[in-house]
């Protein structure tokens, strides 16, 4: 996020282009956690592609509600050791004025933290790839509420609150490749740990059951990254978030290429997937570090971040965790190479003057840089994990075996997400039995 | 009466119906199949993950023909479906003791 422009002579007044902008970019964040619903909605089995929507889904209903309540508070309101933040004026949301400016900046606080409340909804939704087909649905409800609360706010506030540590530290973190990229592909890994595997993980095929829908929705997600990265600059009047703009774009497209030709070359084809999944890689590892590097500098981003995802995706296998669909192989491990590049390829001529190992400025933002990536990594992937086990000791986290089996989306949401069969199956006739004889038998009456 | 079954590969279906319609054949059902013979079915890759999908999809076509018929329909479905490659299919035929035409209630031959 933007320093705080404060020349002492004329403080920021409301900018109504940079205020209709960011409304825009709040939006296009929005659509990004459906866009997010249907890239994993594709990818995984036909039996539990509606609890994978919803999980997404979920998110945009609970989070939204926590921000209002206290959420907003936490993550940007005053500091308390670094660590927190606190308001009471923003509590509900209450004594927020209408016109009263984000501090330092020319967008209205309604407007900051509107933006803000996208990110925190897609954070945890970034999550549910790895949960696949066997998370309870009450459970997952549960674990948002209490993630975003004791995880996300605060490392938000670490991260982009005037006086949360790695802020102060100087971490460069333009758009959330800690705060939302690592810290979503920790915590993915720390509840995996802890639930355990999908029935059949490397014995049954579990290929995507619809690429379209994948690459749908990754179409999707690249449409509202750019609101995600540029508008994290909260206007434009330097011209930074059009820098940020373009290397998002450039870093993807790079990545993308990264990806196909690696799988190419290593597993002979071109896939769709490959391709969805490169662009994905891309866009997370420039969301950090796109407002620090050159245009050529994010496509070395994009090209490193393309190989290693691609490479990073087979780890699960060899290790035995599963990460049904590769939340630490593309955004814990996109995040922290995009993250740390910034040390190698910041250019000093973006978002600030830090200049990176390659542009002469030595190893010091690198080692930044280090103290970020590695502190949300654990602080997220440590938390998370425990907050899993209480609640697979209290609740249990997982669906009976059974349910697993026969699909989670009929035993956990009562619905299947295709028909089939083109004579309707048999379903008309539990509705027949509900209200259409009840219209039958009153008519019968008059 | 015999009962032709052939399941093939589904790109063969519009020339097999053709030639089945060229030799006077008024009707046939055909079902999506999935199955796999010699050709043990075949390998797909997702982020890196190799799939060996062994049953791939075919289709099962069921014709009705008099006994005097069967071994030439056969011998159409069988030249129609034909690409050389392996995986082409199967066709067999077994004796039919009744059929009846659903409308009409015909029986034997006249219901073809």
């Amino acid at each position: 996020m933007a320093p705080a422009i404060t020349l002492a002579a004329d403080a920021p007044t409301l900018s109504s282009a940079n205020t209709g902008f960011m409304l825009i970019c709040s939006a296009l964040v929005m659509l990004m956690t459906p866009g997010l619903a249907f890239f994993y909605g594709g990818m995984v089995r036909v039996k539990s592609t509606l609890n994978m929507l919803m999980m997404s889904f979920i998110s945009l209903g609970i989070v939204t509600i926590l921000w209002v309540l206290y959420g907003f508070s936490l993550a940007f309101g005053t500091d308390s050791g670094s660590l927190i933040g606190w308001n009471s004026d923003w509590v509900g949301l209450s004594n927020i004025g209408l016109t009263e400016l984000w501090d330092g900046y020319t967008i209205p606080v309604f407007v900051f933290l509107v933006f803000q409340l996208m990110f925190a909804i897609i954070t945890p939704a970034l999550i549910s790839g790895a949960l696949a087909d066997r998370v309870k649905f009450s459970a997952w409800a549960l674990f948002i509420t209490l993630w975003v609360t004791i995880v996300y706010f605060p490392v938000a506030h670490w991260v982009w609150g005037a006086g949360g540590w790695a802020f102060e530290l100087g971490v460069i973190d333009f758009a959330g490749g800690t705060a939302v990229h690592i810290n979503a592909g920790a915590a993915a890994l720390g509840v995996i740990l802890v639930i355990g595997k999908r029935v059949g993980f490397k014995k049954d095929p579990m290929r995507p059951h619809s690429l379209p829908l994948v690459m749908l929705g990754a179409g999707l997600l690249w449409f509202g990254w750019f609101g995600f990265n540029a508008g994290s600059w909260l206007g434009n009047d330097d011209g930074v978030g059009a820098l940020m703009f373009v290397n998002t774009q450039v870093a993807t497209a790079a990545a993308m290429l990264a990806w196909l030709i690696y799988e190419k070359i290593r597993h002979g084809a071109f896939t769709t997937l490959g391709a969805a999944s490169g662009a994905v890689a891309g866009l997370v590892a420039i969301t950090p570090s796109g407002g620090a590097v050159s245009p050529l500098g994010a496509i070395a981003v994009g090209v490193i971040a393309g190989v290693l995802c691609a490479m990073a995706v087979g780890l699960k296998y060899k290790f035995g965790y599963d990460d049904s669909l590769d939340v630490v192989g593309v955004h814990l491990v996109g995040g922290v190479v995009g993250s740390l590049l910034i040390g190698f390829f910041a250019s000093g001529k973006g978002q600030s003057e830090v200049q990176g190992l390659f542009y002469g400025g030595g190893l010091d933002q690198f080692w930044k840089q280090c103290a970020g990536v590695f502190a949300v990594l654990g602080y997220s992937l440590v938390v998370s994990a425990i907050l899993a086990f209480l609640l697979d000791k209290t609740i249990g986290m997982r669906v009976p075996e059974d349910d697993e089996v026969a699909g989670i989306d009929q035993a956990e949401h009562a619905e299947t997400a295709y028909d089939f069969s083109g004579a309707g199956g048999g379903a008309a006739r539990s509705n027949v039995t509900g209200p259409v004889a009840d219209t039958a038998s009153k008519k019968v009456d008059a | 009466m015999k009962l032709i079954t052939a399941v093939v590969k589904p790109h063969r279906l519009d020339e097999i119906k053709e030639a089945l319609q060229a030799f006077g054949v008024h009707g046939l059902t055909v079902t999506e199949a999935s199955g796999y013979g010699r050709q043990r079915g075949h390998t797909e890759v997702y982020r890196g993950a190799e799939y060996t999908v062994d049953l791939v999809p075919k289709i099962r076509i069921e014709v009705l023909a008099e006994d005097d018929d069967a071994e030439q329909l056969i011998d159409v479905i069988v030249k129609a479906a034909r690409t050389g490659k392996i995986g082409d299919g199967k066709v067999w035929s077994l004796p039919v003791e009744t059929a009846v035409r659903v409308r009409t209630g015909e029986r034997g031959p006249d219901a073809l």
